[in-house]
């Protein structure tokens, strides 16, 4: 009995300290960001999709549906392309504002975080 | 020597609290603060100018997994309205038949309602790069899914995770031919 209420309470005290995560669907892009000297960069899928349908950033701005497999750098959202068709200070903020996007805590890997579902044995 | 066994309102009293503490942790924080989400740098400038997930998603339709919302049921009452194309040239296309995917086991038959995906996808997200428009011509497996392929792009990644295995095993095979019969064409 004393057993099973020893796997019981360490178990349940595993998943109570297991760290918090990100909002379903968070996607942490660090391709090149640190390595550049900038915090990796946050995209929040659940704000974008309240705003924007799927098809706006996958189909007409040609993002791939897989984190790590868009090879997007500054100068090209500086020239308008992926973020930069809406981040340039008329639909959404501009470039300036490094700190808004580059928001990541230092070291996250690139991929999609967020929920217990994501962290299972897919590919993300 | 003192008795090694506790007794029973020792449990009661340290390890219930402690048993419920998940629990209470989950209910919450239904949506976690930016600060403690444990991917934005809590001492970083944006904390205080970015949207809270709570503050936005708290008034749409609530569901039970993901972002706790229902996005279909969103988009269909109203209660949000993305925009579709950036482009006035795009032609913005939506399909509303049902597929009925039967070869699933011992499993409910999968229902996929084309309206719903395409509602917010293009055509050729999923055509013909990781569906071929040809039934039959997709083999399909939960492992591949799991894997991330096929349904998996989305679904345990944005859209509704593959936990509600329900929701798209929804047709009993016995109210198979009943239920294609009403379904949209």
């Amino acid at each position: 009995m004393q057993k099973y209420w020893c796997l019981v309470i360490v178990g349940s005290i595993l998943f109570w300290i297991s760290p918090l995560q990100a909002e379903y669907g968070d996607v942490v892009l660090n391709k090149r960001a640190e390595r550049e000297g900038m915090p990796p960069v946050v995209f929040p899928h659940w704000f974008h999709r309240i705003r924007f349908r799927c098809k706006v950033c996958h189909s007409e701005l040609g993002f791939e549906m897989r984190a790590g497999s868009n090879n997007v750098t500054m100068q090209e959202i500086i020239d308008g392309k992926f973020c930069g068709m809406c981040h340039n200070d008329e639909i959404a903020w501009g470039v300036e504002n490094c700190d808004l996007c580059h928001s990541g805590r230092p070291g996250l890997k690139s991929r999609i975080h967020g929920g217990h579902s994501t962290a299972g044995p897919g590919i993300w | 020597m003192p008795d090694m066994r506790y007794s029973r309102w020792f449990y009661a009293i340290f390890f219930i609290p402690i048993l419920l503490l998940p629990f209470l942790s989950v209910a919450g924080s239904k949506w976690r603060e930016l600060s403690n989400d444990n991917i934005h740098d809590p001492d970083g400038p944006a904390i205080d100018v970015l949207q809270q997930p709570a503050e936005a998603l708290s008034k749409l339709p609530q569901d039970t997994s993901g972002n706790m919302v229902n996005w279909v049921k969103a988009l269909e009452e109203g209660a949000i309205n993305p925009r579709t194309n950036l482009w006035p040239e795009t032609k913005v296309q939506v399909r509303n038949n049902d597929l009925f995917l039967e070869n699933t086991g011992e499993m409910p038959v999968v229902r996929f309602p084309h309206r719903a995906h395409t509602l917010w996808l293009d055509c050729k997200n999923c055509h013909e790069k990781y569906f071929i428009s040809k039934e039959g011509a997709n083999p399909i497996t939960m492992m591949k899914i799991l894997q991330g392929k096929y349904c998996g792009r989305c679904h345990g990644a944005v859209a509704f995770p593959l936990t509600e295995c329900d929701r798209c095993h929804s047709v009993p095979r016995n109210k198979l031919e009943q239920i294609k019969a009403k379904s949209r064409k």
